[in-house]
């Protein structure tokens, strides 16, 4: 493959750059904004319309503080850390076509920086070398929260980096290349026309599986809630940052929120046909118009990423290394395999149709899914106590405060006395 | 055939650069008034006891596990996309000769589970 000529590959490095840099400082602010809904609450509103520059003022602001490292720290590593973290985090998306073709200063400019045959490749390792700037952070501080929170960060992060592997597989395995542009080639066909709408063939109908254990795992990889252990703040204080000011917080900060915005987009891409999309219009609109599509897709997923940070408590450990070792592992590589067996035994099943063999996939996926959730419902289910009518909850503590009993010293009930048919425990 | 690789080299020096001069402009803008205090610890706004700093090279023994379990599986992970790309080629020897990897991976894993390596308390 002939390599671009360093003009059009400066253009294209610093579009993306200043694309992502801009869009990461909006979904800062979006996120505070949309949670702030959720929350009945107004969120930044002060500057610019809609505070919409907030982030800018927040920038700025953490440049202007002091710079503080702990007397223990181990001076070159706590520098090291940030930069790792935010680098890795600024070279991850080189991979992810964000348009089409366009005409820039006179150049036929492809919007993707690098294409290599190793693709998502890519992805997977340099968010790996991201978990080096989490474990060093937190052991250069030299002091018990922030080692605390760097090993959790990184135990989390290698093992969710399993699942993700497993889900990467099964797509290369599905398209049969690990080159970004051909996958998302593969998926700009159609898969069926009902009546006037046309389903596209994306990745997310035949690897429904593949889609569910990426999505998880990206949201554990970026450390967001409910899987954002790394900073339980009633534990562990911030976690690997604790120690850390000034502007190399906010670069912990800035890969962080790069780092949602990137899996974002990689789902998009490997899933949801990347930048592809109906294309109409003028030339002007048409040049534009994938830019567009991919940026509204991605929107779409970070939507889904602060819904589940305004929505769901935050998981207890054991239970996220379980669902992280137990389940995504075991299943994503049955997942592979069976992905395996269907694209190589595609000619004998071609007798079904081309179609028809790729919904069947998509429902055995969908079967899949329901089975893997299936029994962590029971199992919440068991937990529960046993249902009781509300009326005679409420009648029992009030009975307990009229005689003064103080229940905060009694232990904690057993299940079955909750039905309140002991006459003894009422009158106490 | 180096060239390919350009774009992902200004990439490379642009995002250094950026982090470079963010922390090096922000060390000459902020004030500078280091003291005792703010050199301690944290340990949420109380004396720093003398085991927060001596335990700070101490962890758990089971994040070593995880990373030692992590290594084995995530290279079983990368032999897989090779696999992948050359799978239509090769056919039904491919998948077979995957399949019993994976058998052979499933095997150590089971070993793994029921020695309650995945257990945590």
């Amino acid at each position: 493959m002939e390599g671009p000529d360093f003009v059009s590959a400066l253009i294209v490095a610093n579009l993306a750059f200043v694309l992502w840099l801009l869009s990461t400082a909006l979904l800062i602010w979006g996120e505070r904004r949309v949670v702030a809904k959720m929350q009945t609450r107004v969120g930044p509103n002060r500057l610019g319309p809609m505070g919409i520059v907030q982030t800018l003022a927040d920038g700025i602001k953490l440049f202007f503080k002091e710079d503080l490292t702990p007397k223990i720290a181990d001076r070159a590593v706590f520098i090291a850390a940030p930069v790792i973290s935010a680098t890795t985090a600024l070279v991850m998306f080189a991979v992810i076509p964000f348009g089409g073709t366009v005409e820039l200063f006179g150049r036929e400019v492809t919007l993707q920086v690098w294409d290599p045959e190793i693709g998502l490749l890519w992805v997977f390792a340099m968010s790996s070398l991201g978990v080096y700037g989490i474990v060093l952070a937190g052991w250069a501080s030299g002091s018990k929260y922030p080692l605390l929170g760097g090993v959790r960060s990184s135990a989390q992060m290698v093992s969710y980096e399993l699942g993700m592997a497993l889900a990467f597989a099964a797509v290369f395995v599905w398209n049969g290349t690990l080159q970004v542009s051909e996958i998302v080639e593969a998926q700009s066909g159609t898969l069926a026309e009902l009546g006037p709408i046309t389903i596209p063939a994306w990745n997310v109908l035949p690897q429904v599986f593949a889609f569910a254990i990426f999505f998880l795992t990206a949201v554990a990889e970026t450390q967001r809630p409910p899987f954002d252990l790394p900073e339980g703040e009633g534990e562990i204080v911030g976690g690997f940052h604790t120690e850390y000011s000034g502007a190399k917080f906010a670069m912990f900060y800035l890969g962080e929120f790069m780092n949602m915005f990137t899996f974002s987009a990689v789902m998009v891409t490997l899933f949801f046909g990347g930048p592809g999309g109906p294309l109409f219009g003028p030339d002007w609109l048409q040049a534009i118009l994938p830019t567009l599509y991919f940026m509204a897709k991605t929107a779409g997923f970070l939507f889904i990423f602060i819904w589940l940070r305004g929505t769901l408590p935050r998981f207890r450990y054991d239970r996220l290394m379980d669902l992280g070792w137990k389940v995504l592992l075991p299943f994503g590589l049955v997942w592979v395999m069976l992905t395996g067996v269907i694209v190589v035994g595609q000619d004998e099943l071609q007798a079904l149709g081309m179609g028809q063999l790729l919904t069947l996939f998509g429902v055995v996926g969908v079967v899949a899914l329901v089975l893997l959730i299936l029994p962590s419902l029971r199992r919440e289910q068991a937990e529960e106590e046993p249902a009781v009518p509300a009326s005679q909850r409420v009648q029992r503590v009030e009975a307990r405060e009229l005689v003064g009993a103080t229940p905060s010293r009694r232990p904690a009930e057993p299940p079955d006395d909750v039905g309140g048919d002991d006459p003894d425990d009422r009158e106490r | 055939m180096l060239a390919e690789y350009l774009p992902l080299l200004l990439l490379f020096a642009i995002a250094v650069g950026f982090v470079g001069v963010s922390l090096i402009v922000a060390a000459r803008l902020g004030p500078w008034k280091p003291g005792p205090v703010k050199a301690m610890a944290y340990e949420s706004g109380i004396i720093t006891s003398p085991e927060t700093e001596i335990a700070g090279s101490r962890f758990p023994v089971k994040f070593y596990l995880v990373a030692m379990l992590f290594i084995i599986f995530d290279v079983e992970a990368v032999f897989l996309y090779p696999w992948a790309v050359v799978l239509r080629d090769l056919g039904w020897f491919a998948v077979a000769a995957m399949a019993i990897f994976i058998l052979l991976l499933f095997e150590s894993y089971y070993y793994v589970l029921r020695k309650g390596g995945l257990e945590w308390d």
